[in-house]
């Protein structure tokens, strides 16, 4: 299988790229490093500190709150969004215009920018001028997403499973287009149940585009800012004051440079982390 | 139920459009009405929120800002990407694996982690407030992203075909243009609709890297929400506005889409 | 176990079809006997696998009935037809073991699990599955792929027919006899019913009893391998089986009798049935062609080795016709006279043999 050549000179080819990215990647990088490790008090006068910034980071209670809540939204969305995502795949058309159309449509939330989604949302949700925040009131429930925590948190979750459930979609979608006819007309003759297609046939040739998609929604659900942002400030309070926003507060708003840069190294390396625990796992499975 | 199954997808498609329709609704009423009375549609349809858009600098500037950053970055991303992802795919190299689970972790960073040190580097390098210096920060996730897509287009094309080139008497850079880049042309489309959907979605970035000259259209959104005061009928209709250029972009890739998600990249 | 009969069966894939190209499948009648081993022969697009799989039970034939012994299941789908089918390319349930796969259609029929054990192990070591049964049928090689898809069909002990549908398309060359000759000797075991869909002819010769030949979704002709070699009734078969294929060239008929080349030809019994107009060929396997003193006058233009034979390709006017003859026998230069074997030359009306 491996027929790849052997060619020190293909440096060349990925030059341009290596030299864009790290000039984006490596030198915010090492300022926030640099930051990290640093006290000032404007002027660019600067005290070395240590890890000073990174224990008090690990030790807030701030800290833990938001990270907390960044958990609990990302476990809730993933748990939500895959399981939704499959069985809309599972009941799409297989064949002809409808296919477009479905794809079309599904694709569009995916395709709005993130603070017209939270702003969307916003006058969607709202419990006087909304349709969603009419409709929910008008069912004797009360409802307000600008004050109850309880409703801020339905509203974000359902703005999530709004905007990027059709990335789940179009992912199971293509693993299960993949499938060749032969497989459904094999299970038929050996009298397979729709559950033990779905167990032996769909399931493991979604696997792969699964994996990528919970990836995928695991990394953006735990780097969202915008959306929330939008629609509901953090608020009430700071119950939705999710670990990029908390982050902003602390960099733009208070301007507390060292603590941020501390945070957003310990922030970055749980993404890293998580997502290359995730990666070993698949890989380990799939070499089996 | 195999019949109810398959209503499922136009539940779902019509679930997602409500919140469409009712931004839409918003964009076509007065502010009095939308503060007033509340209704399915408009009972009045007024244009104004669309022509003040139309007419007023700062609004349709902001329009073409963010079209121009998402182009230039678009372009960027995938002619840089070409070569690289052709690299990966066709020759082994001292710390090739590195290199390239280096580059997908840049798709792993936060982007409110970088806003500041972003805001610092290119002021530092007078970009700042340039659709040029939005255009190269979104390379660090979009350019990890068109090599990995291009990468896998590329790892289905069989290496029969660079050696038959060769062989017919073609140079490396005739061959990559002539005949391998219009091989690959639907990975490439694949690869652009990405570039411009992330392009096009980020916000936070966009918005730390500018203040007047280059603001993005979406940034302007905010303004008006928080300034002054609370123009709801004007919000939104650029959020309307924004809403186009991507279904326009979806509706030219619709046959490509599944192609490209089927590759599992993305 | 039982005969299959198709009944006036007609198929298209369009919902109103119209005029005749849009038929995948030409109406037809045939009845296919318990236990007999079948080739269905033809070239890509002939209808071949819309054939099997409305025996199966994946398609419902637009027009016509399948029987099975005694029974109409045109409208039963395929699980209710106890038949078991092995596609082009290996289905196998990636996540399940060996053993798993071949219990699989006995575990969703509820089969007692000591049963499935028994019947399991009994067909791995028919198909020497024995040694890899509880290792993941994803890391098996093609062959073993589709040794476990035939598998699934044979661990179920009331099957009626089992069907191939090209199966031996992804298997290294090396291997394939040995598969084909597996299937022969299984078939003798448990002389179940076989339709084996192939392109290949020798493929189709060597495995089947009786062979179908199928052209543009018409069965040109039902019979042994012999019987399509010595008398293809469609000049179709004529061309596709044999290799070089049969010679087909233009003639006239003279009190029932062929008239080529200003010569009439004897054969073996004149010909009775009336052309009425139609286009009218004889027909006459290079096998069955001799160089002789007298005859039709050709020009020889070419002489290609194939090992025992060679390959003698002539020119009479317009028409090409080809021969074969030892190797190490002298060939005149240039010109040579051509005589047709009497009892092996046929006569076509339309593309079809009248006697």
């Amino acid at each position: 299988m491996n027929k790849k050549i052997s060619n020190q000179k293909a440096w060349w080819f990925v030059a341009p790229v290596i030299v864009l990215v790290a000039f984006n990647a490596v030198i915010p990088l090492m300022t926030v490093v640099n930051y990290s490790v640093q006290e000032t008090f404007g002027n660019n006068v600067f005290f070395w500190e240590g890890v000073k910034w990174f224990e008090t980071v690990l030790n807030s209670e701030r800290f833990h709150a938001s990270l907390g809540r960044q958990m609990m939204f990302t476990s809730i969305i993933l748990l939500i969004e895959v399981p939704l995502g499959v069985a809309i795949a599972l009941t799409m058309p297989k064949k002809g215009v409808w296919v477009s159309v479905c794809l079309v449509f599904m694709a569009m939330p995916l395709l709005i920018p993130w603070n017209v989604v939270g702003a969307m949302w916003n006058i969607f949700a709202l419990p006087d001028i909304g349709l969603l925040g009419r409709a929910i009131n008008a069912l004797g429930i009360d409802y307000n997403f600008t004050s109850q925590p309880l409703s801020a948190w339905f509203t974000t979750i359902l703005m999530d499973v709004w905007h990027w459930t059709s990335l789940v979609v179009l992912l199971a979608y293509a693993g299960l287009s993949s499938i060749p006819d032969a497989y459904y007309q094999a299970a038929k003759i050996d009298g397979a149940k729709p559950w033990a297609v779905f167990r032996y046939i769909q399931l493991p040739k979604m696997k792969r585009v699964l994996t990528i998609a919970i990836l995928l929604r695991f990394m953006d659900s735990f780097m969202i800012y915008t959306e929330p942002f939008v629609l509901t400030g953090g608020g009430p309070g700071n119950t939705t004051t999710f670990l990029s926003i908390d982050l902003v507060k602390i960099a733009l708003g208070q301007f507390d440079l060292g603590p941020a840069a501390a945070m957003s190294l310990v922030y970055f390396l749980i993404v890293l982390l998580v997502s290359w625990l995730f990666y070993t796992l698949m890989m380990k499975d799939e070499a089996q | 139920m195999r019949t109810t199954a398959r209503f499922i997808p136009a539940i779902y498609i019509f679930l997602l459009m409500t919140p469409i329709y009712w931004l839409i609704n918003m964009s076509f009423k007065t502010t009095n009405e939308i503060l007033g009375t509340f209704s399915l549609w408009p009972n009045e349809v007024t244009f104004d929120n669309y022509i003040t858009i139309f007419t007023d600098p700062t609004w349709y500037n902001g329009y073409f800002n963010s079209l121009s950053y998402v182009t230039i970055n678009m372009l960027i991303s995938v002619s840089v990407a070409l070569p690289a992802a052709y690299a990966f795919s066709r020759y082994r190299f001292l710390g090739d694996k590195h290199l390239f689970f280096w580059l997908l972790t840049n798709r792993m960073a936060p982007p409110a982690v970088f806003a500041l040190p972003f805001f610092q580097l290119y002021s530092a390098v007078n970009l700042f407030d340039t659709p040029l210096a939005v255009a190269l920060a979104h390379c660090l996730f979009n350019i990890p992203l068109a090599v990995w897509i291009l990468e896998g287009f590329m790892s289905g094309i069989p290496k029969e075909l660079d050696e038959t080139a060769y062989v017919d008497g073609y140079s490396f850079p005739r061959f990559f243009v002539r005949i391998f880049v219009p091989t690959i042309a639907s990975g490439i489309g694949v690869a652009l609709f990405f570039c411009f959907m992330f392009s096009w979605v980020e916000l936070l970035l966009a918005k730390t890297l500018t203040s007047v000259a280059a603001k993005p259209i979406a940034a302007t959104m905010t303004r008006t929400a928080s300034s002054s005061g609370y123009e709801l009928g004007l919000l939104a209709a650029a959020g309307t506005l924004t809403i186009i250029p991507g279904a326009f972009v979806i509706y030219f890739v619709r046959n490509y889409i599944a192609k490209g998600f089927a590759l599992g990249r993305v | 176990m039982s005969k299959i009969s198709l009944k006036n069966l007609r198929h298209s894939y369009q919902a109103e079809p119209g005029p005749d190209s849009e038929w995948a499948l030409n109406e037809m009648s045939v009845d296919w006997s318990d236990g007999g081993a079948y080739a269905l022969l033809g070239p890509s697009g002939c209808g071949k696998t819309t054939l099997l799989n409305i025996i199966s039970g994946l398609i419902e034939p637009s027009v016509g009935e399948v029987w099975f012994g005694d029974e109409n299941v045109t409208q039963l789908p395929p699980d209710q037809r106890n038949i078991a089918q092995v596609f082009q390319f290996p289905v196998v349930y990636d996540t399940m073991s060996v053993y798993d796969n071949l219990a699989f259609p006995l575990r969703n029929r509820q089969v007692p699990e000591p049963d499935v054990d028994k019947k399991v192990r009994e067909i791995a070591a028919m198909l020497d599955l024995s040694e890899t049964l509880m290792t993941r049928a994803a890391g098996l090689t093609a062959d073993g792929k589709q040794k476990i898809s035939l598998g699934r069909g044979l661990v179920r002990s009331d099957v009626n027919v089992i069907m191939f549908d090209e199966p031996l398309t992804v298997i290294d060359p090396h291997l394939k006899w040995i598969l084909r000759s597996k299937l022969k000797e299984l078939h003798q075991r448990i002389k179940t019913t076989m339709i084996y869909v192939t392109h290949d002819q020798t493929e189709a010769l060597t495995i089947a009893d009786q062979v179908v030949v199928m052209q543009a979704g018409t069965v040109v002709q039902i019979g042994t391998p012999v019987e399509l070699f010595e008398r293809p009734k469609h000049t179709f078969v004529g061309h596709f089986i044999g290799s070089p294929g049969m010679n087909v060239l233009p003639c006239q008929l003279d009190n029932g009798r062929p008239v080529y080349g200003g010569q009439t030809l004897e054969i073996a019994s004149p010909i009775s049935q009336r052309a009425n107009g139609a286009r009218l060929e004889l027909g006459v396997r290079p096998e069955f062609v001799q160089l002789a003193d007298a005859g039709i006058p050709v020009r020889i233009t070419k002489v290609s080795d194939a090992g025992r034979f060679n390959i003698v390709d002539t020119q009479h006017g317009d028409d090409s016709i080809k021969l074969l003859v030892p190797t190490g026998e002298t060939l005149p230069a240039g010109t040579a006279h051509l005589k047709f074997d009497p009892t092996h030359t046929q006569v076509y009306a339309d593309d079809w043999m009248i006697s």
